[in-house]
């Protein structure tokens, strides 16, 4: 066991899948000689050699593209999108390639590569530095969107994804890369250090993709959220008191609806937490689900606490982001309900 | 006040290309400019990027009006080889027809034929090795024809049959086939550019000896992944060549949509610093002797080439399309390169190594064999006529495992089939 943050983690895993599995490759703008830009491929390239670690031109389409075809010849690509911000160049090759092929060719031919990209806000990062478009993928056949919120998970999950034979976008919540975030910004930032998420192991293991995770075992409500607002939501149930489960799902495809449908059928109340914008977003569809499947069992609404439906401001950063205080009043609403 | 201060400047004018010719028009190509056939140099195929611009503003040719090779591109081919090319030619000119017609009379839903543009995809592909990698567009049958995939094979994705490879899941002719090195085909325009340079940078990353080769029209050209393809070939010097098939028409929009007003789409490679040709693609020798020095460019490491082959698109767009209404039915006869397999059997001929009976045996052999593909492939059943795939199907391979979700859908489409009361509803097909 050794204590990583989320940077090391992810560095750690790719490291471990690359000395495993010579088909395993990184590439992106960045990722090459320098490390990239958050420092997440530090050493591969010197470690590796530049065939298998290498910097890209700056071109989305080219880097998704490249890498399918990478897949194609039995390569096992991880590619790198320097934000998520910067994914959309590349939607055609993920949305129309990535994730038909297999399907469009009946198994003839597969695109076994895993899309890393920073994601999320809380960083003042303004409206190309913080956005968290999953809700675009999810909504895609033949994708698996991973977010992790944790070192440990960050590094199985990741393992798991690059082994994976189907292409996964494995969203990194880049606000929690340093240590875990409560949304109380105007609070000193924490470290990985005292959280128990911070122990790794240095070796390889993986976290099997589509299970979630309970945080935190309760009773009075359900909680789903994951990557920053897992921490951000359960800071704000401990501070009112609240008994509430948390789920982590880690995976949004394919889903955990098992855990998922045990807890809210538990509680009898589901609040979802998520920081991309409300309409159309994610959480949409799990409010959908958890309808569905445990309508008999709830004793109030289901409640989105998201983002708003504008871009992400700069200035204006704290109060768009879903925080303790917007969570707090759907937290009183819904058990008052 | 801008207006008043600025009324002495000139008026822009928008620029909006127009063809030459419309529905009605006599054609005139005289000013296409065919050079003779054997003036283009040839140079070593580790020549510098930069000293391709004159190659890349003219047109490669070997095959004279007389029918004879000539100059430094003739490839020399042996008689037999030359039949052989002829012959695939012939097969993919009988397969399209034979096809267009079964879409005519209902058999399948959708066609796209590659008439006039055979010698492209079936020289280029013999200038290849069988197990290099094609990352072709949707017009590039002679690919699977020249490295003899089973036409039947075809014919049973025309039709989604029972024997569809690809489970009737992807719409007529966007063929797969991973053993014959033929790429599953996407509708999405050029995607498949940036993906043949990523399979070549992976052969060259593992010290492999295979080269990828790819196509795309001269119309998408114009989409994002041509340029990302081409900026990553020049970079990591990807073993790969471009083949831009410059057929003068997307759909209903002449060359000039894509910027051919202004340059050639061979002189495009010279701004990434990539070898470009621009090859007569109606002289198939032309064709093949440009693919296999662009291959051994690749296959010594000397990186990427990019081929304009500068032809004619005969027929429509596809079975959904009308070309009477856009241009001049005089266009295709009147395309001063020619017809391919007319210009290759004059060579044949001139050689004394072929002769018009034995030109016509062949072409009744060939339609015969495509006739006795299209009979065996009609048996697996043909578009339209119930269920040729297990219903289930449908659900596989969205993923290599199903999910819950999936599983679910599955179930709900078996039980509405089971309440529908169709027979598609049995799991067996048929």
């Amino acid at each position: 066991m050794a204590r990583m943050n989320m940077i090391q983690a992810i560095n750690s895993a790719m490291d471990v899948v690359m000395d495993r599995d010579p088909s395993v490759i990184v590439m992106g703008e960045d990722v090459g000689y320098f490390g990239g830009v958050f420092r997440a491929t530090a050493g591969l390239q010197s470690k590796y050699g530049k065939t298998r670690v290498f910097d890209t031109p700056i071109t989305e389409c080219g880097i998704i593209g490249v890498a399918v075809g990478m897949g194609a010849y039995g390569l096992r690509p991880v590619p790198e999108i320097q934000f998520a911000d910067y994914i959309y160049p590349a939607l055609d090759q993920l949305v129309s390639e990535a994730a038909r092929l297999r399907y469009r060719s009946a198994g003839d031919f597969t695109a076994p590569i895993t899309v890393r990209s920073p994601f999320g806000g809380g960083i003042f990062g303004g409206q190309t530095h913080s956005q968290s478009p999953e809700g675009i993928f999810t909504h895609v056949s033949g994708i698996k969107t991973v977010i992790p919120s944790t070192p440990y998970d960050a590094k199985g999950l990741l393992i798991a994804a690059i082994e994976d034979n189907d292409p996964v976008l494995f969203f990194e919540p880049k606000r929690i890369y340093n240590g875990p975030f409560d949304g109380n910004w105007d609070k000193p930032a924490q470290n990985w250090s005292k959280h128990p998420g911070g122990e790794v192991p240095e070796g390889y293991y993986r976290i099997e993709l589509g299970k979630a995770k309970v945080v935190r075992e309760g009773s009075d409500l359900t909680i789903l959220a994951y990557g920053t607002m897992v921490h951000v939501a359960q800071a704000t149930v401990e501070a009112a008191g609240i008994d509430a489960e948390i789920l982590d799902l880690r995976t949004l495809v394919p889903l955990d609806i098992d855990a998922i449908e045990a807890s809210v059928k538990k509680t009898g109340r589901c609040m979802i937490v998520h920081e991309a914008t409300r309409t159309g977003g994610f959480g949409a569809e799990l409010s959908a689900l958890v309808q569905e499947r445990c309508f008999h069992h709830l004793e109030a609404p289901i409640e989105r606490v998201t983002g708003f439906d504008t871009p992400y401001p700069h200035s204006l950063e704290w109060a768009y982001f879903p925080g303790p205080v917007r969570i707090g009043q759907a937290l009183k609403k819904i058990m008052q309900d | 006040m801008t207006g008043d201060s600025r009324t002495n400047l000139p008026r822009l004018a928008l620029h909006v290309p127009e063809p030459k010719f419309r529905p009605g028009d006599a054609v005139d190509f005289a000013d296409v400019a065919v050079p003779p056939a054997g003036a283009q140099a040839r140079p070593d195929t580790a020549a510098a990027p930069d000293s391709f611009h004159d190659l890349s503003y003219t047109l490669v040719r070997v095959l004279d009006e007389q029918g004879q090779a000539v100059g430094p591109w003739n490839p020399r081919l042996d008689p037999d080889m030359l039949r052989r090319m002829l012959l695939k030619m012939a097969t993919v000119r009988a397969f399209d027809e034979r096809m267009f017609r079964a879409q005519r009379q209902g058999k399948t839903s959708f066609y796209m034929k590659c008439t006039g543009e055979e010698a492209i995809a079936v020289a280029g592909t013999m200038a290849l090795d069988r197990d290099d990698m094609t990352f072709p567009s949707y017009r590039q049958q002679g690919i699977l024809i020249t490295r003899d995939y089973p036409l039947i094979e075809m014919m049973n994705q025309i039709y989604s049959n029972t024997a569809d490879k690809l489970q009737g899941k992807q719409l007529p002719i966007m063929y797969s086939s991973k053993d014959y090195g033929f790429f599953s085909i996407s509708g999405n325009l050029t995607t498949q550019y940036p993906q043949a340079v990523g399979w070549a940078m992976a052969s060259a990353s593992k010290g492999d000896t295979r080269i990828a080769a790819t196509w795309c029209g001269e119309g998408s050209t114009a989409e994002g992944d041509f340029h990302s393809a081409l900026t990553f070939a020049t970079v990591y010097r990807a073993p790969v060549i471009f083949n831009v098939v410059n057929n003068q028409w997307a759909i209903s929009s002449f060359s000039g949509f894509a910027g051919a007003e202004a340059t050639t789409f061979a002189a495009r490679a010279i701004g990434y610093g990539i070898a470009g040709l621009r090859v007569d693609g109606n002289d198939a020798l032309a064709v093949y002797a440009a693919t296999a020095w662009a291959a051994e460019r690749a296959r010594t490491n000397q990186g990427p080439t990019l081929i304009e082959h500068f032809t004619y698109r005969a027929e429509g767009h596809s079975t959904s399309d009308d070309p009477s209404q856009y241009r001049s039915a005089g266009e295709p006869t009147a395309w001063p390169m020619g017809d391919p397999i007319a210009r290759l059997k004059a060579h044949l001929v001139n050689i004394g190594e072929w002769d018009d009976d034995r030109h016509a045996q062949m072409d009744r052999d060939v339609a015969e064999q495509v006739r006795a593909a299209q009979k065996a492939a009609e048996a697996n059943g043909i578009l339209g006529h119930g269920l040729h795939q297990p219903l289930d199907t449908l659900f596989d391979g969205v993923f290599e495992d199903m999910p819950w979700h999936l599983r679910e859908q599955r179930a709900q489409m078996m039980a509405e089939e089971e309440a529908s009361g169709r027979p598609w509803a049995r799991k067996e097909g048929h």
